[in-house]
């Protein structure tokens, strides 16, 4: 089917979240504005003013009624998704970089980047039911690893946090101690900045993207390598399909070194892989800047990307699109 | 080695393993004896004695004889007079000139030292004022002091050479006798630098040696495919084998930057060309040719760049490379250099210029050999404003006798293109139209083979198109031509016979309106790639001239460079590092079928190793091609094994592909299932998604968010 153009925002795209029932998808751009859609015909619904800066990630509660997001403005705000006001803002010293609700969003893990001499920091903060009890308080803050980290997801029953960044390793942390128990290996391990993770459905496996151009499949728990996709571009953003087993790469050339001569040597497409077969499928194009962000609807029968451009292209799936074979 | 850590570091990794870092003794730790910890380093080069040449410091400073003795009144005056020759030469160090003085008769003892500022200066003064006559009973005899070390060496009396004894080589064509026909090829990519075995029956390369930091800047097959070359700061070297790639053979020549092997790999050329000393002079250019099997230099040749960019552009600092042509086919019998008015011919049997001299050739621009016979094709452009017409002319060597003559008129330019048994010669000649302003291209034919080389004019159909590309079939009597305008040009095939005379040019087809600038002939003729390089982003059209048909129609975008394989098989196109992206190279059939590709960052060189020509008659290559059927029963039984082993080998992986997934995932659901009262727990007793049955309801909702009242003040005063 015909791409739907979402010309919402004025600068390129960061982040792209669906909430749990498929029916909205929550956009953050470097303009300072998170903006929220209709899934199905990508109409917009409304934005959520109050950043200063770019805004790097969002996350939506469970019954979507919460949003987090985090922003180059030091800070990460809680906002109601219906009234579109905000309810708390989290301040920290550096920028705000990932945000993330642990399952039954009491909790939330927020990561702020190295900034004036700070190291980059994983920051969990305790969410209450309601806003009037919210505190800025943190329940754990864990430093170590160099250079920022650019994505910190919840593992299996909160009892870890992934962290993946600029350093290229993937480590998980006891979320209750702040103890880390396990990193990747420099051999099977990413060799350049890891860009973007993405859990599958369950939780249970988790994708990696990197700008050493490729992807990687690991196993949550117990952080074994699964699989392992290999590309022509740096990639940027990653998705993996809730209902087949194909796993989406974003990215391209990056944007400072575009070239002009061609749209195809930026490569701009959206790859899509067979999951166990780690073979190229196919590829979906349409932008004309890498692309940064890629989430697929929790039903699997659409995805969304966007890009520098400062499009979201939504994209529902053509029927043959559930009969491919190889 | 390792890293070096900071301490920081090393109090972190501590304190991550448990360890308590006062309580490690960093003294009691003993590293075992030795420069190299007592792990012996694989790099050979290492474990050989240096023989590093030691500067001894005294490179700069020459000695020279045979000085008149004078006693000391004329002291002053003799050493004034050498250091006017001397100083003309370079800058001599202050106190740099020292004649020794006998004090037992107060005179002179005949020769002296000068130091000059540079080993390069010293160099070129014994090179210039060796053998000078100051008068007929004194002429100099000058050597650099570092050598008279080496002369005092020389024992008094000849001993005759040790003779080695034979050490019977390895195969050095080993890889001719590959089972499956296989062709070779090597590839650099980042710091490595492999040969792979072009495995088209597999879909995929099979690597035969790899090495990293093999060479400093380039690799090069010889013409015949036997030896690998290598490119180092201390010279060249050539590498082959049996099963392996051994170091065959070294040639020393400091900062070399190009080679280039005769077409019988007899003898290799290398090329350096020096900073000079002084700004204001020209870079300095040495030349050696070695013999390739033994290593000896033949002859080298020396001098300042300009002596060697005389005629032809490009190339490396205004020398075009190569500088010395072989000719003479593969017997390496001449090689020529064109000077300022002259072309030098050197045959090697002696290294010397046949009958001692060069062929004179007022303004002579350009020259080619013939790739078969021992002719030359020169090119000396009008002079006088065009009172001396341009001319071709072809000369037989070593008889310096011309062959053929051609008078050209207002001619802008000429190009020559040999065809590669010799039997044509194309020459591309650009002319003036009648206003000077503009210039149109006609090609003049010679049929080198047929007697007295009839020549005839061709000229195409569309004067003024603009010729982009030139080239002839390998072993054939076809050529093609890529003409018109940039965009879209037309591109034309040509016979050198037609069908009722063989001693006819006729056109064969016009292709129009081709997105293609360079013709790539399969090295089996028959077949052509059109490519458009460059600003089309790589188009490719796989081309029948036999049947006039295309094959196929294709891209590689972004490719940079083309190569047939040395049987015409298999194509290679691969984008090499001028691009940041695409790295890499593909493989085709010789129909346009793309075989396999693979993606390298930093991809430099894609070199196919060339093979030795048949050793089959013309009679029996004939003879086979008539009863290929017969030949092609054999290996078409054997492609269809492979391809049934392929297919089976890839079902077998895709199923344990299939299965090992699998076992994850069940892994993962029983996780999940046990993990699930405690998600639910966390959910406040909701149920997480896949368990959950819930359905979907349309309920409108309205909420109102906001009420506000204000109260609008109203003025009173505008009524």
């Amino acid at each position: 089917m015909r791409p739907i153009l979402m010309k919402g925002h004025e600068r390129p795209l960061t982040f792209l979240k669906y909430n749990r029932d498929g029916d909205l998808l929550f956009s953050c751009a470097k303009d300072h504005n998170p903006t929220v859609w209709f899934a199905d015909n990508g109409e917009r619904l409304g934005t959520y003013r109050g950043h200063n800066g770019a805004v790097w990630c969002c996350d939506v509660s469970r019954d979507s009624t919460r949003l987090i997001t985090g922003s180059a403005d030091q800070t990460a705000k809680l906002w109601s998704v219906q009234a579109g006001t905000q309810l708390y803002s989290f301040n920290f010293d550096s920028p705000a970089r990932a945000v993330d609700f642990a399952v039954g969003d009491t909790l939330a893990v927020i990561t702020t980047d190295p900034f004036m001499e700070l190291p980059s920091a994983i920051h969990v903060k305790r969410i209450a039911r309601s806003p009037s009890e919210q505190t800025g308080e943190s329940v754990l803050i864990i430093k170590g690893p160099q250079g920022r980290i650019n994505r910190a997801v919840w593992g299996p029953l909160n009892k870890t946090i992934i962290s993946a960044g600029e350093d290229a390793v993937i480590r998980i942390w006891d979320s209750e101690t702040g103890k880390m128990l396990k990193e990747s290996e420099k051999e099977t391990g990413h060799k350049k900045t890891i860009t973007s993770l993405s859990k599958s459905a369950d939780g249970s496996h988790f994708i990696s993207g990197s700008l050493d151009k490729s992807a990687k499949i690991w196993d949550t728990r117990s952080l074994a390598l699964i699989k392992t996709y290999v590309t022509e571009r740096p990639v940027n953003a990653v998705a993996m399909s809730p209902l087949l087993d194909h796993v989406v790469l974003g990215g391209g050339q990056d944007a400072s070194a575009v070239t002009t001569t061609d749209h195809r040597a930026g490569k701009f497409e959206a790859k899509f892989f067979d999951k166990i077969l780690q073979e190229e499928i196919g590829g979906v194009k349409g932008h004309f800047g890498p692309i940064n962000a890629l989430a697929f609807n929790p039903d699997g029968r659409s995805f969304s990307s966007g890009g520098e451009d400062g499009y979201v292209r939504l994209h529902h799936f053509d029927p043959d699109y559930f009969n491919i074979k190889i | 080695m390792a890293d070096v850590m900071s301490m920081e570091e090393i109090r972190e990794t501590a304190s991550r393993l448990g360890i308590d870092i006062s309580q490690v003794d960093l003294d009691s730790i003993r590293l075992p004896p030795g420069e190299d910890f007592g792990i012996r380093s694989d790099d050979e080069d290492i474990n050989e004695e240096d023989n590093l040449e030691f500067d001894a410091g005294f490179s700069n400073i020459i000695v020279v004889d045979n000085l008149p003795v004078v006693p000391k009144e004329k002291f002053d005056k003799l050493e004034g007079v050498v250091r006017k020759i001397y100083s003309q030469i370079g800058g001599i160090k202050e106190d740099g000139l020292s004649m020794p003085v006998d004090p037992a008769t107060q005179k002179t003892l005949g020769y002296c030292f000068i130091e000059y500022n540079t080993p390069q200066e010293a160099e070129i003064a014994r090179e210039k004022t060796n053998l000078y006559k100051l008068d007929r009973a004194h002429i100099f005899a000058v050597n650099v002091f570092d050598d008279i070390d080496k002369f005092m060496k020389v024992p008094d009396e000849w001993a005759p050479p040790e003779t080695k004894p034979y050490n019977p080589g390895e195969n050095l064509q080993h890889w001719l006798t590959d089972e499956k026909a296989r062709d070779q090829f090597v590839i650099r990519a980042g710091s490595d630098t492999e040969v792979l075995w072009n495995d088209a029956r597999h879909l995929k390369p099979d690597p035969v040696y790899k090495r990293s930091f093999w060479t400093e800047s380039f690799v090069q097959w010889s013409p015949l495919g036997t030896y690998l070359a290598t490119v180092h700061r201390q010279g060249a070297a050539v590498w082959g084998g049996a099963t392996s790639f051994n170091r065959l053979m070294r040639y020393a020549h400091p900062q070399v930057k190009l080679i280039d092997f005769s077409p019988g790999e007899r003898f290799l050329v290398t090329y350096s060309s020096h900073e000079p000393s002084n700004p204001r002079d020209t870079h300095r250019v040495v030349l050696n040719i070695f013999d390739v099997r033994t290593g000896k230099v033949m002859r080298d040749f020396k001098g300042s760049a300009d002596e060697f960019a005389v005629g032809g552009t490009g190339g490396v600092t205004g020398v075009s490379w190569p500088v010395f042509r072989w000719g003479g086919g593969k017997d390496d019998k001449y090689f020529a250099r064109i000077g300022k008015n002259i072309i030098s011919v050197y045959e090697t049997e002696t290294f010397t210029l046949i009958d001692k001299k060069s062929i004179k050739v007022e303004n002579v621009m350009d020259f080619n050999w013939s790739p078969t016979d021992p002719i030359l094709a020169l090119f000396v452009p009008e002079l006088g404003g065009g009172n001396q017409p341009a001319r071709v002319s072809l000369v037989q060597i070593p008889s310096k006798e011309e062959l053929r003559q051609k008078n050209l008129f207002s001619v802008s330019d000429c190009k020559m293109y040999w065809q590669s048994n010799g039997d044509y010669l194309a020459v591309k000649v650009d002319r003036y139209t009648k206003t000077k302003k503009s210039t149109y291209t006609g090609f003049e034919l010679f049929r080198i083979k047929e007697r007295d080389i009839p020549i005839e004019v061709l000229e195409l159909e569309n004067k003024n198109d603009k010729i982009i590309a030139f080239a002839w079939e390998p072993k054939g009597h076809r050529f093609a031509v890529v003409h018109g305008d940039s965009p879209r040009p037309d591109i034309s095939f040509y016979s050198m016979r037609s069908t009722h005379n063989t001693g006819r040019v006729s056109k064969l087809t016009t292709l129009k309106g081709k997105q293609a600038n360079a013709l790539y002939w399969s090295p089996t003729g028959r077949f052509i790639i059109l490519a458009g390089l460059k600003g089309f982003n790589g188009q490719l059209e796989f081309y029948n001239v036999d049947e006039l048909e295309t094959m196929a129609t294709t891209e590689h975008f972004m490719t940079t460079d083309i190569e047939w394989d040395p049987t015409g098989r298999y194509v290679a196109t691969s984008v090499t590092s001028v691009h940041e992206m695409e790295n890499g190279f593909n493989i085709w059939s010789f129909n346009g079928k793309l075989l396999y590709r693979i993606l390298k960052d930093h991809f430099f060189q894609f070199l196919w190793r060339p093979r030795p020509p048949s050793f089959l008659s013309p009679e029996k290559e004939e003879e086979i091609a008539k009863n290929l059927k017969r030949y092609s029963k054999k290996y078409e039984a054997e492609d269809q094994d492979v391809s049934m082993l392929l297919s089976e080998q890839d079902r077998e992986k895709r199923k344990m592909l299939k299965d090992e997934w699998d076992r994850w995932v069940n892994e993962w659901k029983k996780l999940h299932e046990a993990e699930k009262l405690d998600r639910q727990r966390m959910r406040d007793g909701e149920a997480s998604d896949e368990e959950e049955e819930y359905e979907a309801k349309e309920v409108e909702v309205e909420e109102l968010l906001d009420v506000l009242e204000e109260v609008i003040s109203f003025d009173f005063g505008q009524e």
